[in-house]
């Protein structure tokens, strides 16, 4: 064996060796056990959540037609690390896009992530995403992300159903429900039953790969959740009755609603003008929600909850009411009428008809100046020690219809009308600076009062029953449950004597079905073989030719419909809303209209055209 | 004196027993990296994991031939083997097939090869040959001219063919010549120059010259223990700074610092010759050399990494120097890397379990990375088994080599020991975020024929060395 002085230094090599052993064996240590940083980032590479969107539930109408439903719509995504170079012509034609929204969205996405997907183009018809997947292969990076989106059998009741749209960043903060990019019920059944039509979301947890393509259900979907679909719902509008109405407010503004008394269940929810509900569905709802917006008719407005017009004569019903309750009236109360009511300086006109008038015919030939004389006994009855007590009794009754505030129906947007308080008037005259002859205008409806169609058809719904109404609601039935809200099923009393709406309902009958010469006022709501018992209404408004009005409900004995119809600047309520009333009652009573004269009457009339002529020779 | 041995009964049976642990458990993991649900036998040889068993069992043949040729044939052909190896290194060089930007690769139909791989092998068996020889002195300028022939020519070859990360194993070699008398002082040298290399990259230069004049003053008073002379140096190059500083301000002369310190340094040295020739202070101009090489070299560190090297390579330095922060570029590998092992916690997740490696979030994860699939599926007990079989291997082979009484077969076994080191180091420091990542394999666990082959052959000749080692006195 040589001489080997170097010999010591194998020692200082196995010193080396175990040196990086050690040096390894404690770096592995420290991110292998103590440090807990990458199990975490191991998750986040390969899990994936994906929200599986429930369909949203169906709409039908009370008969069972269909009337919202599902559509398959497409979202085309893009991932921006695995674009390569791709066909851009091709690529624009096929989802008939401009090359300026290809570079301004790319751009986009990017600033948003390189590695996370975003949305390249919204709602893609399914037509088009047919064309696409055969090309698809020849654009990576993109990709499509199924969807659905609403659609409706028919362009009429948007109001009615609502629209969904996409949710609002605010409501994304507010719950916890909703991720930015869901779609939520923006208006109408849409919004006030979003928390049933929406079902419950789920989520599918895959594993991915480092290029994002799923490799399979992450342990064996332990941690998967069921979408729930969304639950059906049974409108209680009648659609044949709502398309009618819809047909026949046709070049009118204004409003229908249709009550079934016995229920509250409204038959329908008429406002015009309206506008088609597949409008705003899809990519171009939001263009053409702005075009909505900008009409100056405003089609977006829901003018048969939010609208609030003064009653008119319509009214009248309300004070005989409240004066035989009150004690203040009876049924053989005559009044003579010459021309209107004089009191002092102050003179309130009336029509002509026959005189003297009992409290029934007051009704039939809507007479002012019985009705000046009936409210000025209510405001200055004896029992009440001053007219404030009196007014605020009055106005209880009137809160008693639901009247002045919210019926809380369950649509949203509605609003609470008008009724003025005692505070109201102490304002404008001074304490006890006012007295009936003040307020007198309200006899008849006039003045200071706001009230919704939807408010008014609820009155008549409460004379139909003789006494009591149920909240008005649009829906009749959800879907797997056995009743709906109980504030539907319970009754509200209205605090006048049944034996009184007897006798109004009596001179609502001779209104509409009086002889010929007798005065009756609505004698153009007459149908043959049903009994219609209406009111009419002519409310003055500053906005120029006065609004046509009139309630009505039928038949006599065993009322199936109530409603109420607001034409604004239609003139009389004879004129317009008392033959649309009448068509409306034919139309769900008997199925068909005996005389077509009057259809073609009604939908004959432009009164928009005219309205815009009138305003042009002023 | 020639006696019959009988090679199975005397071959060292713990280190084949290591081996077959080794082997075995690579193709477990190789199996696991690749693993996926329609290609699940076996013997699939459109898999990885079966192409990976053919070679293993090549392997074996290989192993077994190796053993019955005469242990004479390998110091014999030495030097021949090493020409050929060489001669295949220049052919692949220039005709050879181009995977990953290395042109390092023949290829015969289907079959590659790496003759790299191999040449690492008969650079071992060169060095031992040459070192076992009488008349060579680690003391000479000769020896290291030629130790620099045999261990930098295949190096630079291969550097040629664009793989650094196989020609930097030449670099283990050291530890061989370490072992065989390299003086202290080179070896110091060398680990003084990388040291300043990375130090110049990470620090401002400032601070490496004042820290290299620093250092200078240090070695000065360590080789003379006269105090009086550092003393007085430090006063000179002080006096010298305030001097041109002084000047400086003084005629408002617009002198980057950098310039301003080196005339300083030059002035200060100058007039420190002049005195310590005055007054015979030795060793004086040796360390003034060695501290103008020294801020030499800090200067033109930045034209060697902006020149030398790739971009893919400073990259991967800076990141591992902490200069720079990419996780999704240049240190997406080793992040990924690291998620991989550290995930896999104490027990780790379970054989095929690992989503890291086997949904391709860390790239090469059969072949330069299984060392992730090993730390994912079984955690840190399964990270500490594989470095204590490595660490055995390591200790039983230079068991052995020390116990060799030819000094060819002992310098042999060294070489074998530096090169599995290295590998070993480098590939396990690199997945974990301790070395910059350089694509070398695991040995005997990395997918890939030619690595396991020529490990395998390494081995076995050493092993067939060893049987023979009471035979000849060589």
């Amino acid at each position: 064996m040589a001489l080997d002085t170097y010999a010591v230094r194998r020692n200082i090599i196995a010193f080396i060796i175990l040196l990086i052993a050690v040096i390894f064996l404690v770096k592995l240590f420290m991110i292998q056990v103590v440090s807990s940083d990458y199990t975490p980032k191991a998750t986040s590479n390969v899990i994936r959540r994906i929200t599986q969107y429930p369909a949203r539930g169906l709409i039908y109408d009370r008969d069972g037609e269909l009337l919202v439903y599902n559509q398959a719509a497409y979202d085309i995504m893009v991932n921006p690390q695995h674009l390569e170079a791709f066909d851009t012509t091709e690529f624009c034609r096929i989802l008939n896009i401009e090359r300026s929204y290809l570079n301004k969205k790319l751009k986009e996405a990017k600033a948003y992530s390189r590695y996370k997907p975003s949305i390249f183009l919204k709602l893609v018809s399914s037509e088009t995403y047919a064309r696409l997947q055969e090309k698809m292969y020849k654009f990576p990076g993109f990709f499509v992300q199924p969807r659905t989106v609403r659609k409706y059998q028919y362009a009429d009741a948007a109001h009615v159903l609502g629209y969904v749209g996409e949710v609002s960043d605010k409501l994304v903060d507010t719950t916890s429900y909703y991720k930015s990019g869901d779609y939520v019920g923006i208006s109408g059944m849409e919004k006030s039953y979003e928390s049933v039509l929406r079902g419950k979301k789920g989520v599918k947890v895959y594993l991915v790969d480092v290029h994002n393509r799923i490799k399979g259900s992450y342990s064996n979907g332990r941690y998967d959740k069921k979408a729930e679909v969304g639950t059906n719902l049974i409108s209680s509008l009648d659609m044949d009755l709502q398309r009618y109405g819809e047909k026949l407010m046709k070049n009118k503004i204004g409003s229908i609603v249709a009550i079934e008394p016995s229920s509250g269940e409204i038959l329908s929810l008429v406002s015009s003008p309206g506008y088609d509900p597949g409008l705003l569905v899809g990519r171009q709802r939001t263009k053409n929600y702005r075009k909505l917006q900008k009409d100056t008719l405003e089609p977006l407005f829901n003018r048969g909850l939010m609208a609030r017009y003064p009653p008119g004569s319509t009214f009248k019903v309300m004070n005989a009411l409240i004066g035989r309750q009150e004690g203040v009236l009876y049924p053989g109360t005559t009044y003579e009428c010459h021309g209107g009511f004089y009191a002092g300086n102050f003179h309130m006109g009336c029509h002509n008809h026959p005189s003297p008038v009992d409290m029934i015919e007051s009704i039939q030939v809507s007479c002012n100046n019985y009705y000046a004389h009936v409210f000025k006994r209510i405001m200055q009855d004896s029992d009440y020690e001053s007219i404030s007590k009196a007014f605020t009794n009055w106005k209880d009754h009137l809160q008693n219809f639901g009247l002045g505030d919210k019926l809380n129906i369950d649509l949203p947007s509605e609003v609470g009308g008008f009724l003025p308080s005692v505070d109201y008037y102490n304002r404008y005259y001074g304490e006890n600076r006012w007295r009936y002859l003040n307020v007198v205008s309200l006899a008849i409806g006039q003045g200071e009062l706001g009230i919704t169609p939807v408010q008014m058809a609820n009155l008549t719904s409460a004379i139909a029953n003789r006494g009591h109404y149920y909240t008005p609601h649009i829906v009749k039935r959800i879907e797997g449950e056995k009743q709906i809200d109980e504030r539907f099923r319970t009754p509200h009393h209205t605090g006048v004597d049944s034996a009184y709406f007897e006798e109004v309902i009596e001179g609502m009958d001779l209104a509409v079905n009086g002889q010929a010469g007798s005065g009756s006022t609505a004698r153009t709501a007459r149908v043959d073989s049903i009994t219609v018992c209406g009111k009419t209404g002519t409310a003055e408004n500053p906005h120029g030719k006065d609004h046509s009005i009139f309630i009505a409900f039928a038949p006599k004995d065993d009322p199936q419909i109530a409603l109420a119809v607001y034409i604004e600047n239609g003139g009389y309520g004879a004129t317009w809303a008392a033959p649309t009333a009448k068509l409306m009652i034919e139309k769900y009573l008997k199925g068909s209209i005996d005389v077509q004269w009057w259809e073609d009457y009604v939908t004959g009339a432009n009164l928009i055209k005219q309205k815009e002529e009138d305003e042009e020779e002023d | 004196m020639k006696r019959r041995i009988n090679v199975w009964s005397n071959i060292d049976w713990l280190t084949v027993v290591l081996y077959l642990f080794l082997v075995f458990l690579g193709w477990i993991n190789i199996y696991s990296a690749v693993y996926n649900e329609e290609h699940q036998s076996i013997f699939d040889f459109s898999q990885r994991y079966g192409k990976q068993m053919i070679w293993i069992v090549a392997a074996f043949v290989i192993a077994i031939l190796i053993t019955i040729i005469d242990s004479n044939f390998y110091s014999f052909f030495a030097y021949f083997l090493h020409f050929v190896i060489l001669f295949l290194l220049v052919v692949v060089t220039l005709f050879g097939t181009e995977i990953h930007g290395s042109r390092a690769w023949l290829e015969f139909g289907n079959v590659r090869f790496q003759p790299a791989e191999f040449a690492k092998i008969t650079t071992a068996l060169a060095l031992a040959r040459y070192l076992s020889s009488h008349n060579v002195s680690m003391n000479r300028l000769k020896t290291y001219l030629w130790l620099g022939a045999i261990i930098l020519v295949p190096m630079a070859i291969i550097l040629l063919q664009n793989d650094a990360g196989s020609a930097l194993v030449f670099v283990a070699f050291v530890l061989v010549l370490y072992r065989q008398g390299l003086p202290l002082g080179v070896l110091l040298f060398g680990v003084y120059v990388v040291a300043l290399f990375i130090l110049a990259l990470i620090l401002e230069k400032l601070f490496v010259i004042f820290g290299t004049v620093a250092l200078a003053l240090i070695v000065l008073w360590v080789l003379n223990k006269r105090f009086r002379y550092v003393w007085v140096a430090a006063v000179i190059m002080l006096a010298s700074g305030g001097l041109f500083y002084g000047a400086k301000q003084l005629f408002d002369l617009n002198i980057p610092i950098y310039f301003m310190i080196l005339g300083a340094l030059v002035f200060s040295s100058i007039f420190y010759i002049i005195l310590s020739y005055w007054y015979k202070v030795p060793r004086v101009m040796i360390l003034l050399l060695l501290l103008f090489g020294s801020i030499g070299l800090t200067y033109s560190v930045d034209h060697v990494f902006n020149n030398f090297l790739e971009t893919h390579q400073q990259k991967r330095i800076n990141q591992l120097l902490g200069l720079e922060s990419d996780p999704l570029g240049a240190g997406y590998n080793v992040n990924q890397s690291k998620i991989a092992i550290g995930s896999g916690r104490l027990t780790g997740k379970g054989f095929l379990n690992g989503t890291q490696t086997k949904f391709d979030f860390v790239p090469e994860q059969s072949t330069d990375f299984i060392f992730c699939t090993i730390g994912e599926e079984w955690g840190f007990v399964g990270s500490l088994v594989l470095i204590s079989l490595f660490i055995m291997l390591l200790l039983r082979l230079l068991f052995l080599a020390e116990r060799q009484r030819s000094i060819f077969s002992r310098i042999y076994g060294y070489g074998l020991i530096s090169v599995l080191l290295f590998h070993f180091a480098i590939n396990i420091g690199m997945t974990i975020g301790l070395v910059p990542v350089i694509g070398i394999p695991l040995p005997f666990i990395s997918y890939g024929g030619s690595s396991l082959w020529a490990f395998t052959i390494m081995l076995f000749i050493f092993l067939r060395l060893d049987v023979s080692r009471l035979k000849v006195l060589r």
